[in-house]
Order: C-alpha cells, then sequence, then structure tokens
C-alpha cells in the first residue's frame, strides 16, 4: 500500500458520504413526522436543514474534484471517485424530497389530513432503512448487500399502490377531497421516489466493486404497469 | 499463421528474450493491431524496452542476447535465417527515449537516411512530406539548413519521428518517447501519435500511465515473475485497462500501489 494519504482522503470522502446519507435519513424521517403532528415549526426546521444538506453535497464534490485533478485516479479509485459524485446527487435529490415534504406540510396551512397517517410513514422509514443501509454497503462495498436492497423497492411501491387506490377513493366519493388527496398523493410520490434512488446508489456500489454497470431494477416504470393491471 | 494478415502487423508467438542464461522476457504472445497505438506499460524492468527491441532485432547488437519462439511480421518471422535485419529496422523505425538527431542540419537528418536506404525520388519531397508528417514543418520550413541542435527538446523528437517516417516503415517503436520533454511538447507528440495512427503502427513503451490512457488504443501489462521474467500479464482495450483492469496486479499498478 504505497499511497497513504490518497487512502486516507478516500476514506474522508467515504465518512463525508455517510453523514450526508444520515442528515438525509433524518430529513425524510422527520418531514413525514412533522406531517403527521401538522408541525409547522417541524416543516420549516426540515426546510432550513435542507440547506446544510445542500452545502455538504457541494463540499463532497469538491473534495472529488480535488482528488481526481490531483491523484489521477485509476481503476477502481476512478470508479469509487466518480461513482461518488453520482452517490452525493442521488442524496441531494433524496433531501430535496423530504423538503419537498415539508413544503406541502406548510402549504397545507389549516388544513386538517384527509386520513391518519399510517402508511406513509411506513413507506418513510421503509425508505430511510434502505438507504441506511445502502450507504453501509457502499462504504464496505458490500456487492451481496448491494444486491439484496432494491428487490426491497416491491414493498415501498405496494404501499405506494396501496396509498394511491384509497386516495382515489376519497376524490370518488366527494370532490371536496381532491386537494386535501393531493397533497398526501403528492407525498408518496416523494417517498416512492426515494425508494427508487436507492437502487441507483446500489447499482453504483456494485460498479465501484466489480466494475459492471448494469441496472439492477428498471423501478421507475413499475408503478406504471401497476396501474395499468 | 493464422488467416488474419490483414487486421495485425506483428504477432509474437511464445516469445522469450534470453540474457546470457537469464531470460529477461518470458512467453510472450501478442497480437499488435495494425494502425492502432499499442502501449506497454509495468515497473521498471519488467522487460518492456527489451520487448520492445526485440521488435526491430535491436537486441541484436546486445552480445549474450538470443530469443526464442517467434516474431511474426504480416507472416514473416522477423528471427529467421534469410531475413535481413538491416531490411527489419527499415520496416520497423525507432524513436528513443532522449531525441538523437544527427549533428546534421534538419534536412540532412531526414535525407541522409532516406538516401542510404536506396531512396531514389525527390528529396526535397521527402523531407517536406516528413517534416509535415511529423506537424514540424511550419517550424522549420525556414531554417532547413540550419543544425538539428538549435531546434527544441521537443521539435528535435519530432524531428527524430520525421526522420523514421522518411524511410517509410510500417510500424514505429517508441520507447519513451516523450518522456525528456515538458508537458507541452509531449502533448504534442501525443497528437501527432493520433496522425501518425492512420498510416503507421505504433508500439510505445511509457512510464506514464496517463500518456498510456490518454494516447493508446491498446494496453500490455508487464510485470515479472519469481524468476524475475518479464511478461505480459494482461492485454486488452486500454479503455478496459484503465477503468476496470482484470488482472489484481494491473490494478494495483495503475492505481498506483505497486511499482
Amino acid at each position: 500500500m504505497t499511497r497513504k494519504t490518497f487512502e486516507n482522503e478516500i476514506q474522508q470522502v467515504k465518512d463525508d458520504v455517510l453523514l450526508l446519507g444520515s442528515l438525509v435519513e433524518h430529513a425524510i424521517i422527520g418531514s413525514v413526522e412533522a406531517l403527521k403532528k401538522r408541525d409547522l415549526k417541524a416543516a420549516e426546521k426540515i426546510i432550513a436543514e435542507d440547506v446544510a444538506i445542500n452545502k455538504k453535497r457541494f463540499e463532497i464534490e469538491n473534495q472529488l474534484m480535488i482528488l481526481i485533478a490531483t491523484q489521477q485516479p485509476m481503476a477502481h479509485d476512478l470508479r469509487l471517485l466518480a461513482s461518488t459524485m453520482e452517490i452525493i446527487s442521488e442524496l441531494e435529490r433524496m433531501g430535496d424530497y423530504a423538503k419537498g415534504i415539508a413544503n406541502i406540510n406548510i402549504r397545507m396551512g389549516e388544513d386538517t389530513l384527509l386520513k391518519p397517517l399510517i402508511d406513509i410513514p411506513r413507506m418513510a422509514q421503509k425508505g430511510a432503512d434502505m438507504l441506511h443501509r445502502a450507504l453501509t454497503a457502499f462504504v464496505n462495498e458490500d456487492v451481496e448487500l448491494a444486491n439484496s436492497i432494491p428487490a426491497e423497492d416491491d414493498e415501498v411501491d405496494a404501499l405506494y399502490n396501496q396509498i394511491y387506490r384509497e386516495l382515489m377513493v376519497f376524490i370518488i366519493e366527494d370532490p371536496k377531497n381532491i386537494e386535501r388527496a393531493n397533497w398526501l398523493l403528492w407525498v408518496s410520490h416523494n417517498l416512492e421516489r426515494v425508494a427508487d434512488r436507492v437502487t441507483n446508489i446500489c447499482e453504483r456500489t456494485i460498479f465501484i466493486a466489480t466494475g459492471e454497470m448494469r441496472e439492477i431494477k428498471d423501478s421507475d416504470d413499475e408503478f406504471w404497469h401497476a396501474q395499468k393491471k | 499463421m493464422e488467416n488474419n494478415n490483414n487486421h495485425y502487423s506483428i504477432e509474437t508467438k511464445d516469445l522469450s528474450i534470453h540474457y546470457g542464461r537469464f531470460t529477461a522476457v518470458r512467453n510472450v504472445n501478442l497480437k499488435v493491431e495494425k494502425q492502432k497505438i499499442t502501449a506497454i506499460i509495468g515497473p521498471s524492468g519488467c522487460g518492456k524496452s527489451t520487448l520492445l527491441r526485440a521488435f526491430n532485432r535491436m537486441n541484436d547488437f546486445v552480445s549474450g542476447s538470443s530469443v526464442t519462439g517467434e516474431i511474426f511480421l504480416h507472416g514473416r518471422n522477423l528471427y529467421s535465417k534469410h531475413v535481413d535485419p538491416v531490411e527489419v529496422r527499415r520496416k520497423i523505425g525507432m524513436v528513443f527515449q532522449k531525441p538523437n538527431p544527427f549533428p546534421k542540419s534538419i534536412y540532412e537528418n531526414i535525407a541522409w537516411g532516406a538516401r542510404i536506404n536506396g531512396f531514389k525520388g525527390k528529396v526535397d519531397e521527402l523531407v517536406e512530406n516528413s517534416l509535415r508528417s511529423a506537424a514540424l514543418w511550419d517550424e522549420v520550413k525556414d531554417k532547413l539548413q540550419e543544425s538539428a541542435y538549435a531546434l527544441s527538446g521537443g521539435q528535435q523528437q519530432r524531428l527524430c519521428i520525421a526522420r523514421a517516417i522518411a524511410v517509410q516503415p510500417e510500424i514505429i517503436l517508441m520507447d519513451e518517447p516523450a518522456s525528456a520533454l515538458d508537458p507541452i511538447s509531449t502533448l504534442r507528440v501525443e497528437e501527432l501519435l493520433q496522425e501518425l495512427k492512420k498510416n503507421y503502427t505504433i508500439l510505445i513503451v511509457t512510464h506514464n500511465m496517463q500518456q498510456a490512457a490518454r494516447a493508446s488504443d491498446f494496453t500490455a501489462m508487464m510485470m515479472i515473475d519469481d524468476q524475475r521474467a518479464g511478461g505480459v500479464i494482461e492485454f486488452d482495450d486500454t479503455k478496459k485497462i484503465f477503468t476496470r483492469p482484470t488482472d489484481k496486479r494491473t490494478e494495483d499498478y495503475v492505481t498506483g500501489r505497486f511499482g
């Protein structure tokens, strides 16, 4: 091992990605928690904290750029740095979904929730949990783990479908429900996207470890296939 | 020979190169594609230059050196008894690490080699065409009679390339052709390689990994075995070697963890 400095810097980047990931997990769970309690203060806090997520992402991006410019990474190192660039952008977008949920909460204002939130927090919990393990797989370059996580997206999609149908029933029953149903549909859509992006992180992790670039699961289309049936 | 002479310039078959009892390069089976740039990389002492020099029989000058196995140029064994090494070197030119122009004028550096090789055509044209091919013409056209030593290092190296191509070889061997040049001259030589490969097959030995990655189409990774004999441990598309090599030792070398 003749590149101690570079190794240490790579480790630092991985640590930073974990930190960014934990901020995002926190934001996802927190935004749904705030919605469940209709806590507007907490929602505002989530929005404010998204600034820190974006800042951290740019910090890591800058660090990656410096490593690429100064260390001339090749092979595994190159795959790692280039893929980490992708992964932090996925994380930032997940943070935006949480922020979006917080925004919906604020825009709902005095409106009450159309129904008590049961499945939506489940989706959030599941998504955050998948994210947590995906990042564990990333830092350890654990191909087996990275390969196993995307299948769990089916559970998230199933919850999303269930929520979708429930909300449609509310709308059909009374068009006055449209707006409040729409808020929740929007929230669940954001959460469904979180799980899809976890899949992307898993794909990158496998690429880093093996050099093989392939789509594990075309999760974007699944919801629409389910609707057709 | 296999029926692929149009595709490959040089093929080696179980090629080993020995200095006395010591085997410096062992069992190389390499197919060098025509009109492509093939880079040979590997740590110091792994036999890169020895292998390169075998392609135009330069090792013949080293006493005690011998070759087993075969090197085919378009299906013809370069080391067969009936082959004239001078003829081999005319077909397979070489450019060295340090520019080594003759202590003559720029013009004569090109004309001389061609003349002694029996060139019968118009020498002025040959000089101009060679200098143009080496991307040097515009810089020297007004001072062709000046000494080659008056040129900068980068220009001298391009002059040596012009001299190599003046005898119309098929293959150009380059041993660290840019390691003595500044970054701009290096990039100019690399650009030139891309032009030259339209007409020539190029084999280049380099320690500069970025250069191999930038400039070559194929890369051969060499490493010594436990008896200190060098061999090609991985040969592939350059893009693959530098993004996802198969052999762990190649990975360690290109990522700077070995060598």
